[in-house]
């Protein structure tokens, strides 16, 4: 059958895979699927720095590994730092740093290792304006030590030690907005992306890969398994979250904020339609969704407004 | 593309692998992942139903081990030994030609 | 090229700075923290007057960052190098170990400085005996010149057997005071250090590897055992380096602990870096008065040297162990290794244990001395008063 022309646009993804099946992540892990994207857009021409996180095991014990690209393992809060040794290493040596045919170098860390102990090496490795790209996935808690709420887990969300109980839910904090401390940092490049949105990804990877200078990419990684969500669903919520504002798609570039498809479109749909597909948000009430939906809102707002004025 | 990416790799690791104890715990064989075969977790199995396949390659681009990849026609093909079974690519696929179904052992 | 040594007045810190640069060291990531400063500024001087190709200066925000950094750097195939101190040093603790477990020949430069509380600047051992167990290597240095001598020494040692090194010196005794260094030209410098052959590198993206994955109980047990063999493999490494030097330089390292006049010695003082100077002092000065005392410097705690302290053991009859250190709820801590070593061997002299000049208290000849008379009377009367004397208590 003929392919129609508005499907012949979408293969912008490139076949080559450089991520192996065989590996422990669980049924429908968005962080696997994230790593898989970054591993075709940079072919093997990429070093990795991966601290504890999920993404440790699914990488593989040893002697396994799902990588074809080289690895190195790393400590949970050194991320940025061992990405900043590497890239100095790399220009001592001589070697080419990002660009077309320059090496990549990757710093791959979950939200608790980037927001929380990760911060002071993140910031060291954004403020020294090393060239190398640290990409936060965000599943909004330490899933690999068994879901315990993060500064990136958002309001109302059931984690280990912030439970719902007979009484309330115990996390009433909002969810810390770790771009907005990436940006104050001015940086040449920084943007959020989604799993669902592959082909935004993937765009926003090669221009991490052109810019010079650090780069940062929060990308939204919903986890079946912490977030108590049908497997099945986690592309769907990726969706969702973008379209209900809850994690909107922009970009910073050179100072000036751009907000991307699709959530330039039309109104954000109601949050709701959100949070019914996650089991950890069952304890909450319709006033603390409201809570939580204003939130979403205001933030919104302050993005919308950030494009306008410096757009 | 007929063939899984994987075979040869599956070969490859199993002729190449020793238990030769690297210093630093190196592990130097990439890709040696695929010889744990994930394809044994699932409860649930997709059914492809490929008169319905519009060839929009939702499904291989969301399969996150990734279990599907593209025939010489660029229909998907399941690489069951290692889908997990989570029902990303049924739920994504647009025209519903991909249906989880109990697997019967 | 025969050898003309380049005679320099410097600070135990500058000749550190000056052996990275003669090393041809290629990533420097370092936080700054009294009293290791000058080690840094003076590379940075490097870097800005050009006097070093292809050095990567990287001034990180922590010292657990600086040691991350070096571990990622070493990890791509760059020769690395270091510095701090105390409270810095105990801080990076963590990434010690992840150094020694990624066999990356990292080297570092620790300034021995005493822990706080209360706050210290100046010279105590316990910051860098209390990291014994994470597998570097520990070499300490008596004056500026073994300072130099060390660096040069540990990067080879380091690369052959892939375990990181440190050389210790002391706060401002060593790394402030000035004194006279003899260095090497660059071209024996590379003649005796030839550029890093690394045991693995991540840049090879035709053969790519992963470095440190998850080891199960069925693995992690032999991972352990090799960094111990390679332990074992730097005794021997560390005695032919030692020899190499000596004889390309004139200054020979190739014992791990140095015998001064113990030959006919009824007891020996023991200890480790500069205060074995002033003893060396203090001995002369002895054996002057008749008493028949040698000192033992041990020069590489890590790996420890079990046979050459045994062989000392066998010839005297007492040995006062100098701790410029304490292990809280035991005791000094070269004593202490010291003893364990001997306890299974028939050589058994009398041990005591002196805890002198914690916290950069002052340690002369004079006191040197006392402890000869005390070391006299014990050997005398066959008996030990007490095992651990804290000397210079006051109150």
């Amino acid at each position: 059958m003929e392919i129609p022309e508005n499907v012949k646009r979408r293969l912008s993804l490139p076949f080559e895979e450089n991520f192996y099946a065989g590996h422990t992540a669980c049924q429908g892990c968005a962080a696997a699927l994230g790593l898989r994207y970054v591993l075709k857009a940079y072919g093997k021409k990429a070093i990795f720095a991966i601290p504890a996180c999920c993404s440790t095991i699914i990488a593989g014990p040893w002697p396994y590994s799902a990588f074809n690209a080289p690895l190195f393992h790393t400590a949970f809060e050194t991320t940025g730092a061992v990405i900043s040794g590497i890239e100095a290493a790399l220009k001592a040596k001589g070697y080419k740093v990002k660009g077309e045919e320059g090496i990549m170098v990757v710093g791959w860390a979950g939200d608790g290792g980037t927001a929380d102990i990760g911060l002071q090496a993140l910031s060291g490795f954004l403020e020294r304006g090393h060239d190398g790209l640290y990409i936060m996935y965000d599943n909004e808690a330490y899933m690999n030590t068994g879901i315990q709420r993060s500064s990136s887990t958002p309001y109302g969300a059931w984690t280990t030690n912030t439970p719902g109980g007979k009484k309330h839910f115990l996390e009433r904090r909002h969810k810390k907005k770790v771009i907005d401390i990436v940006i104050a940092h001015k940086i040449p490049y920084a943007a959020t992306a989604s799993v669902a949105f592959p082909e935004d990804l993937m765009r926003k990877l090669k221009k991490a890969q052109r810019i010079p200078g650090p780069s940062f990419i929060q990308l939204f990684a919903p986890c079946p398994t912490g977030w108590r969500s049908p497997t099945d669903k986690s592309i769907e919520l990726a969706r969702l979250a973008v379209q209900t504002a809850y994690f909107p798609l922009f970009e910073y570039e050179n100072g000036k904020y751009k907000i991307n498809m699709p959530s330039t479109k039309k109104e954000p749909k109601p949050l709701e339609e959100f949070l019914k597909l996650q089991g950890r948000f069952k304890y909450m009430s319709k006033e603390d969704i409201e809570v939580l939906q204003k939130w979403v809102l205001m933030e919104w707002e302050e993005l919308k407004k950030k494009a306008e004025v410096f757009g | 593309m007929a063939e899984s990416p994987f075979k040869a790799d599956i070969e490859r690791v199993e002729k190449e692998y020793s238990e030769k104890m690297t210093p630093g715990a190196i592990v130097y064989l990439p890709g040696s992942s695929v010889v744990n075969k994930t394809g044994s977790w699932r409860v649930f199995m997709p059914e492809f139903h490929k008169d319905k396949c519009v060839r929009c390659y939702l499904c291989y681009i969301y399969c996150p081990e990734p279990a599907i990849y593209l025939d010489e026609e660029n229909y998907p093909i399941f690489d069951y030994d290692y889908c997990k079974g989570c029902g990303v690519c049924a739920n994504e696929c647009p025209t519903k030609a991909i249906v989880m179904v109990r697997e019967k052992k | 090229m025969e050898y003309k040594p380049i005679k320099k007045v410097i600070s135990g810190n500058y000749a550190a700075a000056y052996a990275a640069k003669d090393a041809r060291v290629e990533v420097v990531a370092a936080y700054p923290i009294t009293p290791q400063t000058s080690i840094i500024e003076k590379i940075s001087e490097f870097l800005a007057n050009g006097e070093v190709e292809n050095l990567q200066y990287v001034p990180v925000e922590s010292e657990h960052s600086a040691m991350a950094a070096c571990i990622g750097a070493s990890a791509a195939g760059a020769r690395t190098f270091t510095a701090t101190s105390a409270q810095g040093l105990a801080l990076m603790h963590e990434m010690l170990h992840w150094a020694s477990g990624a066999r990356l020949p990292v080297v570092m430069v620790d300034v021995n400085r005493a822990m706080a509380p209360p706050w210290s600047v100046w010279d105590d051992q316990t910051d860098s005996l209390a990291q014994r167990d994470t597998g570097w290597m520990q070499f300490y240095a008596e004056n500026n010149q073994e300072v130099y001598d060390g660096v040069l020494m540990a990067f080879k040692v380091a690369e052959t057997v892939n375990l990181p090194a440190m050389i210790i010196e002391s706060a401002f005794i060593l790394s402030h005071t000035y004194d006279v260094v003899e260095m090497v030209p660059q071209e024996l410098v590379d003649e005796f250090l030839p550029p890093r052959k690394p045991l693995y590198t991540l840049t090879d993206f035709d053969n790519p590897i992963a470095v440190g994955a998850l080891g199960t109980p069925a693995d992690y047990y032999e991972f352990r055992y090799k960094i111990e063999k390679a332990m074992a493999e730097a005794r021997k490494v560390i005695k032919n380096v030692g020899k190499e030097f000596g004889e390309r330089f004139g200054r020979d390292y190739s014992q791990m602990i140095e015998l001064y006049r113990t030959e006919d010695a009824d007891f020996v003082f023991m200890g480790l870096g500069s205060l074995m100077g002033t003893v060396k002092q203090a001995v002369d000065v002895l054996r002057s008065e008749g008493y028949k005392v040698g000192a033992a410097k041990v020069r590489w705690f890590r790996p420890f040297p079990k046979e050459e302290l045994y062989e000392l053991a066998r010839h005297v009859e007492g040995i006062a162990v100098l701790d410029r250190n304490f292990s809280f709820g035991q005791e000094g801590i070269l004593f202490n290794e010291a003893k364990g070593v001997l306890y299974n061997t028939d050589a058994h002299p009398a041990m005591k244990n002196y805890i002198v000049g914690l916290g950069g208290r002052d340690f002369t000849v004079d006191d040197v001395r006392k402890i000869a008379e005390d070391m006299k009377t014990i050997i005398e009367c066959k008996k030990i008063d007490k095992e651990v004397e804290w000397y210079h208590l006051k109150r």
